[in-house]
């Protein structure tokens, strides 16, 4: 029975890294109708940058705040140079793009920061042994914190502020946006920035976990997409839902039911069950395009 | 400034004679004065960091050129890179083989990379001599005669962990975690090898990961739900060091052997946290840099030596230099062993016939040794023990 709490636990917390890099897919895709491929590897190129900074020197909390600032930079700084002239272009292109840019961070991580793997320090790590009767660590109970959040402030964002509305506006249809005087450009710009700065977090939440190197992310970012899709792509809250059970129902079928060899699979045939019955998600909305 | 290129340069500067200029019909890649040694390895990508292994070995040869040479012929050493990508290394080694003619190819790094080779290279039947990789299949001389490893294969290290098992801990509770592919599999097979009829009562419970898993939290509740009091680790840098830092949080304090690919002080104890292994078992086979018991070891300082002289500005905690070193060695012998008969023929029936070559920096006892149908050169190792600074090397050398 412990044990069962235990794996349940721990899913949890594992899924509390995906719901982390889901959100930021969401973001993205509810900013521009994209999916950004290199949004795990962007985290990973953020969360070196973070390194750097706490080893020149730097104080965690501010360092944090400086990655933030800095990754929402250079996604701005992405869309504006990059994705911006695929606008045109057909969907594939950005995903081109997106794919292109996976394999340059990714490289660049590698080139400026080296394949060794590195530690990173955790602003929860309490005393080894972990709370609640060593069933999590400090560091778990701390990410999963960040990530519930993040989610309230991404789903505040897109239901509360002018902005938020104007990005879903924007993203929906971007021609009668134009017409009411909403900036078009600028607001897929600042999606792409709050994408990158949410991925930095939660590339920094995750890496104290796994350690950082610049393959971090390349596994995490499959559970991440996964998550998306289950709980809904457009909608943060379902992501995140869905980053969770992914957590949880691969450590449940892993440990219980067909083995650690079949448990990814067991997640994904669970997912391509609900998105046959439920195509836009559990908590997605279908799309419905008048024509 | 000696870097990698002059030292290739300088090496391949007394193969700047065409091609196809062989001795005999029967010796390709051999001259009067020269004989033409082909590798790959991955000067770049993702692996570059092995790339030095290569730089240590054209260093290596550089030396026995100063010193003239192999029966009066120089070695011409010829590493190209491979990227770490197999069609990449199929293309370099044809280009080798086939444009510049080498003799054979000696220690290319990576599993996947010379498994896309083998079957190519055994059928034009060139020597794959040493390859730089602990996959058990690189030893089957029924299969592939003209393909040799050289690193104790992982099969091997495990077989001495499963014998060390059934003599120091008979009544453990033992389990397992491996990655899913060749190299986790490896480990299992191992394992049964060396525990015999014991491996049933004793493996309680074996979990595997994928690569692509990012943390292997539930497969270590999952070992210790199950009583294990044993745990073998046959694991990637990170992922074991992962382990050791979950072992710890998870309170639980069961004797960790783990596989000698992850036992690196830099890659995986100082990140998983070096307090947190104390306890933890591996084997080696040579001798480490940073252990002062061999600060006047003859064999080191011979080492020392020859970096010092031919790689000043290489980072002597690196044990890619040393691991260079010893292959690089064991390539010259077989060489003095073949004489003036340096057909391709013969140089694979010189490398099996290697009869205890202890190198200079390899744990005493620990020998390379071959025959005509043990393609494991490498087949003894010394247990020994992190005590949070340090690995302790501790009890005899074991034989799998």
């Amino acid at each position: 029975m412990s044990a069962l709490l235990h794996q349940t636990l721990s899913g949890l917390a594992t899924g509390g890294i995906y719901a982390s890099v889901a959100l930021a897919l969401v973001m993205v895709y509810r900013a521009t109708r994209h999916l950004n491929f290199a949004q795990g590897e962007m985290a990973t190129f953020s969360t070196y940058i973070a390194l750097t900074l706490i080893q020149a020197g730097v104080p965690y909390w501010a360092a944090f705040a400086l990655t933030v600032v800095l990754s929402f930079a250079l996604g701005v700084a992405l869309e504006r140079l990059l994705l911006r002239r695929m606008a045109q272009a057909p969907g594939l292109s950005a995903v081109g793009v997106s794919i292109g840019l996976l394999l340059i961070f990714n490289a660049l991580s590698g080139w400026l920061f080296g394949y060794t793997v590195k530690q990173f320090p955790s602003p929860f790590e309490g005393r080894s042994g972990g709370v609640l009767g060593g069933l999590v660590s400090g560091h778990e109970l701390g990410m999963t914190a960040v990530t519930v959040v993040l989610l309230l402030l991404v789903y505040g964002f897109f239901r509360f502020t002018r902005l938020g509305l104007a990005m879903r506006a924007a993203a929906g249809n971007a021609e009668s946006s134009r017409l009411v005087g909403i900036d078009v450009g600028w607001t897929l710009a600042i999606g792409w920035g709050m994408a990158a700065s949410l991925g930095a977090v939660a590339g920094m939440m995750v890496a104290p976990l796994v350690f950082l190197d610049p393959n971090m992310m390349s596994g995490v970012l499959l559970y991440a997409f996964a998550g998306a899709l289950l709980g809904g792509i457009d909608n943060p809250f379902g992501a995140a839902v869905g980053g969770f059970a992914v957590g949880v129902i691969e450590n449940l079928g892993g440990a219980y039911i067909v083995g650690t060899e079949l448990k990814l699979t067991l997640a994904l045939v669970i997912i391509a069950a609900v998105l046959v019955l439920r195509p836009a998600g559990l908590f997605g909305r279908a799309v419905v395009v008048r024509v | 400034m000696l870097t990698r290129r002059t030292l290739l340069q300088g090496t391949a500067a007394a193969s700047l004679v065409p091609a196809g200029r062989a001795l005999a019909a029967d010796m390709p890649g051999v001259t009067a004065s020269e004989i033409r040694i082909g590798n790959t390895n991955p000067h770049s990508g993702p692996a570059s960091a092995w790339g030095v292994i290569a730089t240590a070995e054209a260093a290596y040869f550089q030396m026995i050129n100063d010193q003239g040479g192999i029966n009066g012929r120089k070695i011409a050493f010829q590493s190209l890179d491979d990227g770490y990508s197999p069609p990449r290394t199929v293309a370099q080694t044809r280009k080798l083989v086939e444009e510049d003619e080498v003799s054979f190819m000696f220690n290319g790094l990576g599993t996947a990379c010379q498994t896309a080779v083998r079957q190519y290279l055994n059928a034009k039947k060139v020597p794959q001599l040493f390859v730089a990789t602990g996959a058990d299949k690189f030893g089957d001389p029924q299969h592939f005669p003209w393909t040799m490893g050289w690193n104790p294969s992982y099969r091997t290290e495990a077989a001495i962990y499963g014998k060390y098992l059934v003599q120091e801990k008979p009544n453990a509770k033992v389990g397992v975690l491996y990655q899913n592919d060749d190299f986790g599999k490896d480990y299992l097979l191992g394992l049964k090898d060396g525990m015999g009829e014991h491996y049933a009562s004793m493996v309680v419970k074996e979990v595997s990961y994928e690569s692509t898993d990012p943390t292997i939290d539930s497969q270590a509740i999952s070992l210790q739900s199950a009583g294990v009091d044993a745990v073998v680790t046959a694991a990637l840098p990170k992922i074991a060091a992962q382990m050791i830092r979950k072992i710890a949080d998870l309170n639980w304090h069961p004797l960790h052997i783990m596989s000698n690919v992850s036992v690196s002080v830099a890659a995986v104890l100082i990140p998983a946290g070096p307090e947190k292994a104390i306890g933890m078992l591996t084997a080696a086979y040579q001798k480490d840099n940073s252990d002062p018991r061999w600060v006047n070891d003859p064999g080191m300082e011979e080492w020392r030596g020859f970096m010092k002289k031919y790689l000043p500005s290489a980072d002597l905690a690196d044990a890619n230099f040393g691991y260079g070193f010893a292959t690089a060695g064991t390539m010259a012998h077989v060489l003095r062993q073949c004489g003036d008969d340096l057909s391709r023929a013969n140089v694979m029936k010189q490398a099996a016939s290697i009869s205890g070559l202890q190198a200079p920096t390899f744990l005493p006892g620990v020998l390379i040794a071959t025959s005509p149908s043990n393609f494991h050169p490498i087949r003894a190792m010394q247990m020994q023990k992190w005590d949070g600074a340090a690995w302790q090397l501790f009890g005899p050398v074991i034989t799998a």
